[in-house]
């Protein structure tokens, strides 16, 4: 069950040559994608996906790996995002000349430089104290984003022109594509460097600071640098996605930096699993899948996002990565195929309960619609109109029913689970 | 006296107005095997917090090798060749067995704080770990996370750490406590041998482990060194025998 051995276990290689396969199919994967996602909605979405990919990383060199809680990771992603904006305005009015593909460096330098500065202060503490430092400074520099207009650009913030530097090689950053295509190389790049990172003396250090600050000192390590360090180093890389976040968009206001963005990238972590490193990956795909998704769908899409994160908390506070870890060793033995059937059921008699539970928060929120034309609406086929009474009792019913068939078909999840897990200590799987 | 290992002179320490430490003066030779004891709340592991940095002293100087370490960092002392275990397991849970043995390699094989190294590229690093996991004889369970490892075992690496960075001093609190008689015998063999050529001071209640292993003994009643010499000579002393061993003994 413990996930966290994961981080870089046994020994192998960055590069090593399954390491590298796998990097070259990740390559492949990003080359590619664009084909199987044509519509321009698919393709912001993707590269909003590589942004949000980078910076939940990085977050995680704090939060999984450091043992740092920080409320304040936005501030380097956003201070990154504006300073490639104004590099990028220097470069349109011909003041500076660097080419657009490597103006993320400038938010990463940008990151780091405040990571240092910053980190200088907060690293002194660990745990609770880090945690509202950190707010702390989130605060100030979301309050000296609104005060100082001349830099950060007041409420209207920063805009810029990614086409500004002209084309290099017939690119020049026009469409979205190509865009697209500098995100992914940078997010394979940040990725594969801070992979890399886990498996150096510092990033295994950072590990045992995590685990336990006084033994690190005892065996001739300051926890304070590893800490600080690790900081810098993973504000730097919050600073490069905050400055492709910059080229796509072209607009870098206060809110980049502010509180909210802070949040969300914990989130994405948490709901990753920041026991993995793969863990924030699949956080920030998903939460930026569902912040751009469902909020098509339903205007309550905030309340069903917030019950998400809720529900992995309280059910799997390993986060999605160690839900898929735990079960390796079953796959690994082929004992998984006795937990398919109540998977199957559970996943049915879950769908009823979601159907009632998304239809109830609809009724609600159709009831309160301005507009009685508007409130009946649509589920599954079923159609639903808070004005009348049948439709409520049919919600509630099938919210109950979904319930009891849910509770019902977890007892068969939990009784595979006990004929599984003896034998997968008799055969030292766990 | 450049051949003390480790001088206490006049070192005391109070909390607020209680004092746990009053003028406590020792001199501990290289390669000697020192045992420090006394009843409960006498001080004893007050006396390693001081020495290790863990606390800072209220008055007094403490050296190493004749050079001043009062009140550095615990980091600090530990690079100039001091390391020490704790009476309560101290390890790095989440880490593998193997991963916390190295973790306590990495200083002292220069490698600081890079970021630019592959940890698994470091030979030297590699070696010393592998042989201090078999020292301890934790070669097939290297790749347990240590908070899964018994009791004993948990012991066991808590010294492996503790040597992993090849001090020249070794402060080991209550290696042995908690321990079955088996457990303690291959404890005291295991300290022996990986204490070879070192400077070991000791923190320990089983008078047996305590006569087999220490050249000299050292007694510290309510902060305050009452006897210290040869084994026979802390037997046969009767202040000693009043104090301590008398009541424990029977």
């Amino acid at each position: 069950m413990q996930q966290s051995i994961a981080l870089g276990e046994p020994v192998a290689g960055v590069l090593g040559r399954r390491r590298l396969l796998f990097w070259f199919a990740v390559a492949a994967l990003f080359a590619l994608l664009p084909a199987a996602f044509r519509q321009s909605f698919a393709l912001s979405m993707l590269s909003q996906m590589g942004i949000a990919i980078i910076f939940a990383l990085s977050y995680n060199m704090l939060l999984g790996q450091t043992g740092l809680l920080s409320f304040g990771h936005a501030v380097y992603f956003g201070l990154g995002a504006f300073f490639t904006a104004h590099a990028i305005n220097w470069v349109g009015a011909g003041r500076i000349w660097f080419p657009i593909t490597f103006m993320p460096l400038i938010g990463g330098l940008a990151g780091l430089f405040f990571g240092l500065l910053f980190g200088f202060v907060t690293t002194r503490r660990a745990g609770t104290p880090f945690a509202m430092i950190s707010l702390g400074i989130a605060e100030m520099v979301a309050a000296s984003a609104l005060m100082f207009t001349a830099f950060f650009g007041g409420e209207g913030g920063i805009a810029t022109n990614r086409t500004a530097g002209g084309a290099l090689l017939g690119v020049d950053y026009g469409p979205q594509i190509q865009v697209y295509y500098l995100i992914a190389g940078w997010c394979l790049v940040c990725t594969i460097a801070m992979f890399a990172l886990t498996q150096t003396p510092l990033g295994r250090m950072a590990n045992a600071v995590r685990d336990n600050p006084e033994r690190a000192m005892f065996v001739g390590y300051n926890p304070t640098r590893v800490r600080w360090l690790m900081l810098s180093l993973s504000a730097g890389f919050a600073g490069v996605a905050g400055g492709l976040s910059a080229i796509n968009y072209e607009i870098v206001t206060a809110e980049t930096l502010g509180v909210m963005a802070s949040g969300s990238v914990v989130l994405m972590a948490f709901i990753g699993g920041i026991g993995h490193f793969w863990g924030p990956v699949v956080g920030a795909i998903l939460v930026t899948f569902l912040q751009s998704a469902l909020s098509t769908y339903t205007q309550a899409w905030l309340l069903y996002f917030g019950l998400f994160f809720l529900v992995i908390i309280m059910f799997s506070p390993g986060g999605i990565a160690n839900l898929i870890t735990m079960h390796k060793p079953a796959w690994q033995t082929g004992l998984f195929r006795r937990l398919i059937p109540s998977y199957v059921l559970a996943a049915a008699t879950g769908a009823v309960m979601m159907t009632g539970f998304v239809a109830l928060i609809e009724m609600i929120y159709h009831y309160e619609a301005k507009e009685a034309s508007t409130r009946a609406f649509g589920i599954l086929g079923l159609r639903l109109d808070p004005e009348t009474l049948g439709s409520w009792l049919l919600t509630l019913a099938l919210l109950a029913a979904g319930v009891a068939l849910f509770w019902w078909a977890s007892r068969f999840v939990r009784r595979a689970w006990d004929t599984v897990t003896p034998e997968l200590q008799a055969r030292g799987a766990v | 006296m450049s051949n003390a290992a480790l001088t206490l002179k006049d070192v005391h320490k109070s909390f607020g107005r209680t004092a746990i430490i009053s003028g406590v003066s020792l001199e501990i030779g290289r390669g000697e095997r020192h045992a420090i004891i006394g009843p409960n709340g006498a001080g004893k592991s007050t006396l390693f917090n001081l020495i290790s940095g863990r606390f800072p002293v209220s008055s007094g100087r403490i050296e190493l090798k004749g050079e001043d370490i009062t009140n550095l960092e615990p980091h600090v002392i530990n690079r100039k060749g001091l390391s020490r275990s704790f009476q309560i397991t101290n390890i790095f849970p989440r880490l593998s067995v193997y991963e916390n043995v190295r973790c306590a390699v990495l200083w002292a094989a220069g490698s600081r704080y890079s970021f630019w190294q592959r940890i698994g590229a470091l030979g030297a690093v590699r070696q010393r770990a592998d042989e201090i996991v078999e020292q301890i004889g934790m070669t097939k369970r290297r790749h347990k996370l240590a908070s899964v490892l018994t009791y004993a075992e948990q012991r066991a690496l808590e010294i492996g750490i503790t040597i992993a960075g090849g001090a020249e001093v070794i402060l080991l609190d209550e290696p042995t406590a908690g321990m079955s008689r088996s457990e303690t015998d291959d404890a005291v063999e295991l300290i022996r041998k990986v204490t070879q050529d070192k400077t070991l001071v000791m923190v320990e209640h089983d008078m047996s482990v305590v006569f087999n292993l220490a050249d000299r003994i050292s007694v510290l009643v309510y902060g305050e060194v009452i006897a210290s010499g040869p084994p026979e000579e802390i037997r046969s002393n009767k202040a000693v025998q009043e104090a301590y061993l008398g009541t424990e003994q029977h």
